[in-house]
């Protein structure tokens, strides 16, 4: 089972998956930037509440009616998890408005009755999320570089600039599968794309430091020839290792509960990209800039 | 690497014992206790409200420059400093100077020792004001340093009325904290419905008692107010009588003539004796009892009050009887606080959010532990036991340090055990290898985990860079994430290289001459 000890001509393949690659970046980036990101009201303010209504008759339009009755701005209701849970969305927040959530509960039980409850009610103001927003941004910038500076030191700037296009690779596409897919972006999601930062480096890694060795071992073979060495060396590890961490993820997505399922959603993406981009996208990173034994010279 | 001193081994298990104590502690109950350690939960599991309160301090910084500005004049005067036509424009003090009085001015305001009109921050070596002198013009305002003195000064104040505000409604273990020099946390744990503290803390509970001017319209000491219903209005003094500064006690009562709800108060002996005076001068007339700038009542004064005690009516109810009493018993905030981020969490939701979590964390555990064993049979077993030992660990860890465990803190961990299994599969892999090429078991284990060995902490240190950033970067439940990711790999490296190792050795060392697949 999952034992790779095959001789997969990677290299071969190399050019394919560049330009599916290419054009998988180009729909996200085009995507980001045409149909946009769906931004929780963690980035773009606003008021969010969870509610569970007991009642099985009242419906989605039931709900959504009364709550734009209120005049709260642009209200969005969607079903949430189990049959009678909402997740409602609006512009307003209680800045200096006594009594905001409690009047939306009396309104509430007027027209739909008394049996629904807030299971959770967000509220975050303009400053904050502008703030959160640019903070997350900031995080994932300094991660990248963080991991660039790291591969640097350990390895050589080749190594760097490759692993480091293959983790922008992973970080563009999930975003763009997001907004696609018009999938909510929030302080979770931020979360999931720096660890996907650094499960995709991780994986990453692995390689090169085969690869490293390698050089070192062969030092006849061209980088062509060793990378793909090192790829199929390490392949069942690469593979075992992704297997693991997506059933981990598979449980969360599908036991975890509703709140946790966009951040396994954007996991689950990164690990499948991150696996990949380690393959094809770092190794030919390498080649391209000419890696050879001279370029680890300076090292030892 | 394979070989281990019997004290290196002793020191492995005793180290595995006292953190697995630790995260058994958890699930026993107070009487079998050692220590009192235990992982707290986050708001989000246990159900709270988390609010985020700033403090406007642009009123408190022009209050203060009218202060200074009267301070000024008084101080000119006194040090002979000639200057005319003194005025405050756009929250800057404004004056011409004599051109005799120039030079003296500057000496004296820019004296850094012991200037009591432009105070020398010696913690910042700047002063309190900057001053810029355009021919005799003069501006003066608050310089950064000044305006971060007036900050942290009115949110250190700010704190200590929400603390008593939120000590005083009864919650439970409340956490407040200071945010920087404008913000302040309120967390409270198993609170559903924070409207209650929500409308306290909202409130400046500026409180003074001035009397209702006998003018129809708006004059030079008197301003219009509205009532509480914001519909009946009255012109006040703008006359102080006392202030909330002056109470030391409130608390509501139930008035057994009327039949009403009031809030009866106290005050201090210059409170007594300034309300005695005025009481005494203004019988018949009608005393306006003003809340943040809103008119509770304005009662007939009948008689003088001269014991120090007194009462407000209005419309009561008990619960705003005891609420107002609260408000004047803990004080004014300097300045109004706005609520800029609230996040509740239900207490049924955090009993959900604990159940799925515990859920999904048996069977991602029992998925990669399946899968581990049919991969690697005997060496799948001891990356199982790894991987059980690695949760003791962690958990362990998180309770000696009585961590904050969120949602995606269980999502973390969840994550842990699906990466945690890397580091043995990368080692596993690699002594495949090395069994290949080498037929003394002992030597080609031993080279699989010494050549694995770089690969497996450069894989686990950029998981670990990525954690450190998101714990600086991230707020609430994600940083609970960030914790245990990041004690999740050091955990994760420690039961694969020592408790994981030894096991390996164990039986590499018994099965020295028999031949090892793995």
């Amino acid at each position: 089972m999952f034992n790779f000890k095959s001789d997969i001509q990677f290299i071969n393949y190399f050019r394919i998956f560049i330009f599916i690659s290419l054009i998988l970046i180009i729909i996200s980036i085009g995507s980001i930037f045409y149909k946009g990101l769906n931004f929780g009201v963690d980035f773009k303010g606003g008021t969010l509440i969870e509610l569970r209504v007991e009642n099985t008759e009242i419906g989605i339009g039931d709900v959504r009616q009364s709550f734009i009755k209120m005049n709260l701005g642009d209200v969005n209701v969607k079903k949430f998890g189990k049959g009678n849970d909402y997740l409602i969305k609006f512009e307003q927040t209680d800045k200096n408005k006594e009594n905001f959530i409690e009047n939306i509960k009396t309104q509430l039980s007027k027209n739909l009755g008394g049996n629904f409850s807030f299971r959770r009610v967000e509220n975050v103001g303009p400053k904050v999320s502008g703030e959160l927003l640019r903070s997350g941004l900031i995080a994932i910038v300094l991660s990248l570089s963080a991991m660039l500076i790291y591969i640097w030191i350990r390895f050589e700037w080749q190594f760097s600039l490759g692993a480091i296009i293959a983790l922008i690779h992973d970080v563009i596409i999930t975003i763009g599968f997001f907004s696609i897919l018009e999938f909510e972006i929030n302080l979770s999601i931020v979360a999931a794309l720096l660890t996907i930062v650094g499960y995709s480096m991780n994986d990453t890694v692995v390689i090169f430091d085969r690869v490293r060795e390698n050089l070192k071992k062969y030092s006849s073979k061209t980088i062509n020839e060793i990378s793909n060495l090192s790829i199929n060396e390490t392949l069942s590890r690469t593979i075992i290792t992704s297997l693991t961490t997506l059933l981990a993820l598979l449980s969360i997505f599908f036991f975890g509960g509703k709140i946790l399922q966009g951040f396994s959603f954007a996991m689950i993406l990164g690990v499948i990209f991150g696996t990949y981009s380690s393959i094809f996208i770092a190794n030919p990173i390498l080649m391209k800039l000419k890696v050879s034994q001279k370029s680890l010279l300076k090292e030892d | 690497m394979l070989y281990f001193s019997k004290l290196k081994v002793i020191f492995i298990y005793s180290l595995i014992i006292f953190l697995s104590y630790f995260s058994f502690s958890n699930f026993l109950s107070q009487n079998y206790k050692l220590f009192d350690n235990k992982i707290n939960l986050g708001l989000d599991l246990q159900g709270g409200s988390y609010l985020l309160l700033e403090i406007d301090s642009n009123p408190i910084v022009l209050q203060k420059l009218q202060n200074k500005f009267s301070d000024l004049k008084k101080f000119f005067r006194e040090q002979n400093i000639k200057f005319q036509n003194i005025k405050i424009e756009n929250n800057q003090i404004y004056f011409e100077i004599d051109e005799n009085s120039k030079d003296k001015f500057i000496s004296v305001f820019t004296n850094k020792n012991d200037n009591s009109i432009n105070n020398y921050f010696e913690k910042y070596k700047a002063f309190e004001f900057d001053h810029e002198i355009n021919g005799n013009k003069v501006l003066i305002n608050y310089s950064k340093f000044g305006i971060i003195e007036i900050k942290n000064s009115s949110i250190d104040l700010a704190l200590e009325i929400v603390r008593r505000r939120v000590d005083e409604a009864g919650t439970n273990e409340p956490n407040i904290l200071k945010r920087g020099n404008e913000r302040i946390l309120v967390e409270l744990p198993g609170l559903d419905d924070p409207s209650r503290i929500k409308n306290l803390l909202g409130k400046t509970a500026n409180l003074t008692f001035r009397f209702i001017s006998d003018d129809d319209a708006e004059g030079f000491g008197s301003e219009k107010m509205f009532f509480e219903d914001n519909i009946e209005e009255a012109i006040v003094s703008k006359r102080i009588i006392l202030s909330g500064d002056n109470l030391i006690d409130a608390q509501p009562r139930m008035d057994n003539q009327t039949n009403q709800t009031v809030v009866t108060f106290s005050m201090d002996r210059l409170g007594t004796k300034k309300f005695a005076k005025a009481t005494i001068a203004g019988v018949g007339k009608r005393l306006a009892i003003i809340l943040d700038n809103k008119i509770i009542s304005a009662p007939v004064i009948r008689e003088p009050i001269t014991g120090g005690n007194g009462q407000i009516s209005g419309d009561f109810n008990f619960q705003s009887a005891t609420d107002l009493a609260l408000l004047l018993r803990s004080g004014a905030l300097p300045a109004p606080l706005s609520i800029i981020e609230e996040r509740t969490v239900g207490p049924d939701l955090g009993k959900d959010s604990i159940y799925a979590g515990t859920i999904a964390l048996i069977i991602g555990f029992i998925l990669v532990i399946l899968f581990m064993f049919f991969k690697y049979r005997i060496f799948g077993l001891i990356a199982d036991f790894a991987l059980v030992v690695n949760l003791f660990l962690l958990i362990g860890v998180l309770t000696i340090f009585e961590a904050t465990l969120t949602l995606p803190g269980i999502a973390g961990i969840i994550l842990t055990v699906g990466m945690a299994v890397d580091a043995n599969v990368l080692i596993f892999e690699r002594i495949k290898e090395e069994i290949k090429i080498e037929k003394n078991n002992v030597i080609a284990f031993d080279s699989g985990y010494k050549k694995a060995q770089t690969a497996v902490l450069d894989a686990n240190i950029t998981t670990l860079i990525a954690a450190t950033i998101l714990f600086f970067f991230g707020s609430g439940p994600v940083k609970g994430f960030a914790v245990t990711l990041g004690v999740g790999i050091v955990s994760t490296l420690f039961s694969v290289y020592y408790f994981a190792r030894h096991l390996t050795s164990s039986y590499v060392f018994k099965n020295k001459e028999k031949i090892i697949s793995i």
